[in-house]
């Protein structure tokens, strides 16, 4: 098949590409939620990403905290944002940094205001935003513009056989076409590490990535109380026969070709080194990798599952594929792209490829994924120890 | 082409993997090697669903499961030729 060489997306003001175009109203903390979804209910064309956290966390805690907030408003299927926080000192740092992009933001804090006026002042600001948005045109805009990241779920040993290394053929096939790739799941790596860690293209990376799964397995063999069985593997995992981290690992894997990464990430951090594929360091929990990777700036989504995975996210697009039968007949309105016919062998893989190139242009140019039609908005903050 | 019934990652491997909804005891599978197109026929002695592992080769306690060509874990019970493979005869080797 001869790869389209663009898709139609919205051009934003730093020269960065969207496939969506939301306007979104970003609560600052947990207790800033109710505001932000009253808005969001007020004015059509916006949508509000309440979470559970932003009070009382400090140091790397609190700089991921900023890093997923900022990315997440940086993010280029994101056209403006509004930004709400109880105090205003925090609201302004995100603001700030989003403004960087010259996209619309503007920050609102509610302390010695109260819910109430503060959602008429900001419903009023959103309307703007929305209104403003809805006159944004798609646009032809290059390959190399699509952002793609990564990362399987309810996998099973077909994920391994089959829907994983479809997507390990698409990487293979937009790699030269100067595409920005992201894989993550540090946890899922376990047995594959040392495979993985000789796919760094320089030492520097491969170093990196050594460390990065260093301290993850000192994390887990300091808390460990047991041998993590029914968190690693699941129980849907064992279920679908994946018996060990390791054999759920080299399936993991599969998702990245033969495609080398060029620098270790910190979780939800911007890629800098141009375009080629990136390792970053997540947790596998499905809606918090894809919430870091969001915020890392990728604009589309690939999701592989074998059990049926229902993940989708509020403003990267999620797209599901299978090469399970029977999860593509019993779930069919979760799954965007079936490939199970690989196993049948009525289908390789260079053809899966293809088909997934296919249904991932289709979604860039707008169609919307299963889980959007769905409603499905995870949108999940790493947290990584406790808030003072 | 007859339908392939297990798919092997790697030749090495001394697992394989069900592709069809199940197999039966006795039943003869036919198993399709990934990495060189090679064929070979098997077969099973247990029922295996969709998805779980067929033993290649007698395996005994301490012997390492090859799936992909890699290391994914020990044999904690010995396996037969044709047994169902998975946590009730193999293990972890990490944590």
């Amino acid at each position: 098949m001869e790869i389209p060489k663009s898709f139609l997306g919205y051009k934003r003001e730093n020269g960065r590409a969207g496939t969506r175009n939301h306007v979104i109203i970003l609560p600052v903390d947990d207790i800033s939620n109710a505001c932000a979804e009253a808005v969001a209910n007020n004015i059509k064309g916006t949508i509000a990403l309440p979470h559970s956290y932003g009070r009382l966390q400090f140091g790397a805690d609190l700089e991921l905290h900023f890093r997923t907030m900022i990315g997440t408003g940086k993010n280029p299927n994101v056209a403006a944002v509004i930004v709400i926080g109880i105090e205003p000192k925090w609201t302004k740092r995100i603001v700030d940094a989003i403004a960087t992009t010259g996209k619309p933001v503007e920050g609102f804090s509610i302390e010695g205001v109260g819910d109430i006026d503060t959602i008429a002042k900001v419903s009023k600001k959103a309307q703007e935003f929305s209104m403003w948005a809805s006159e944004k045109q798609r646009e032809e805009c290059p390959m190399s513009d699509l952002w793609i990241s990564v990362k399987c779920g309810e996998s099973d040993t077909t994920s391994g056989l089959a829907s994983n290394p479809t997507v390990g053929n698409l990487m293979d096939k937009l790699e030269p076409l100067g595409v920005h790739l992201c894989f993550g799941e540090t946890s899922e790596l376990t047995g594959a590490e040392t495979v993985c860690e000789k796919r760094g293209k320089t030492p520097e990376a491969q170093a990196k990535f050594k460390k990065t799964w260093n301290d993850y397995n000192d994390f887990i063999l300091k808390e460990a109380t047991d041998d993590l069985s029914e968190s690693q593997p699941t129980a849907g995992n064992i279920a679908g026969g994946l018996t060990t981290i390791e054999e759920k690992a080299f399936g993991n894997f599969q998702k990245i070709g033969g495609c080398q990464f060029i620098d270790v990430l910190e979780p939800a951090e911007e890629p800098t080194k141009g375009a080629g594929l990136y390792f970053m360091d997540t947790s596998s929990a499905a809606a918090e990798c894809v919430t870091l990777q969001a915020a890392g700036g990728f604009n589309i989504h690939l999701f592989p599952t074998g059990q049926g995975n229902i993940i989708g996210n509020p403003i990267e697009p999620v797209i599901k594929l299978t090469a399970n039968p029977l999860t593509a007949k019993t779930m069919s309105e979760h799954i965007d792209v079936d490939v199970s016919k690989i196993l049948s062998r009525e289908m390789n893989l260079s053809q899966a490829g293809d088909e997934l190139i296919k249904s991932t242009l289709r979604v860039a140019n707008g169609r919307l994924t299963c889980a959007e039609a769905l409603g499905h908005k995870e949108f999940v903050m790493t947290k990584l120890y406790r808030s003072a | 082409m007859s339908n392939t019934d297990i798919i092997i990652h790697d030749e090495k491997d001394n697992v394989g993997v069900v592709v069809i909804e199940k197999i039966t005891p006795e039943q003869d599978c036919n198993c399709w090697i990934m990495e060189n197109d090679k064929s070979v026929s098997i077969q099973s002695k247990d029922e295996i669903p969709l998805g779980h592992k067929i033993a290649m080769v007698d395996l005994n306690e301490g012997d390492t499961i090859l799936k992909y060509g890699h290391d994914i874990g020990k044999v904690v019970k010995n396996i037969k030729k044709g047994e169902h493979v998975h946590v009730h005869n193999v293990k972890t080797k990490k944590w």
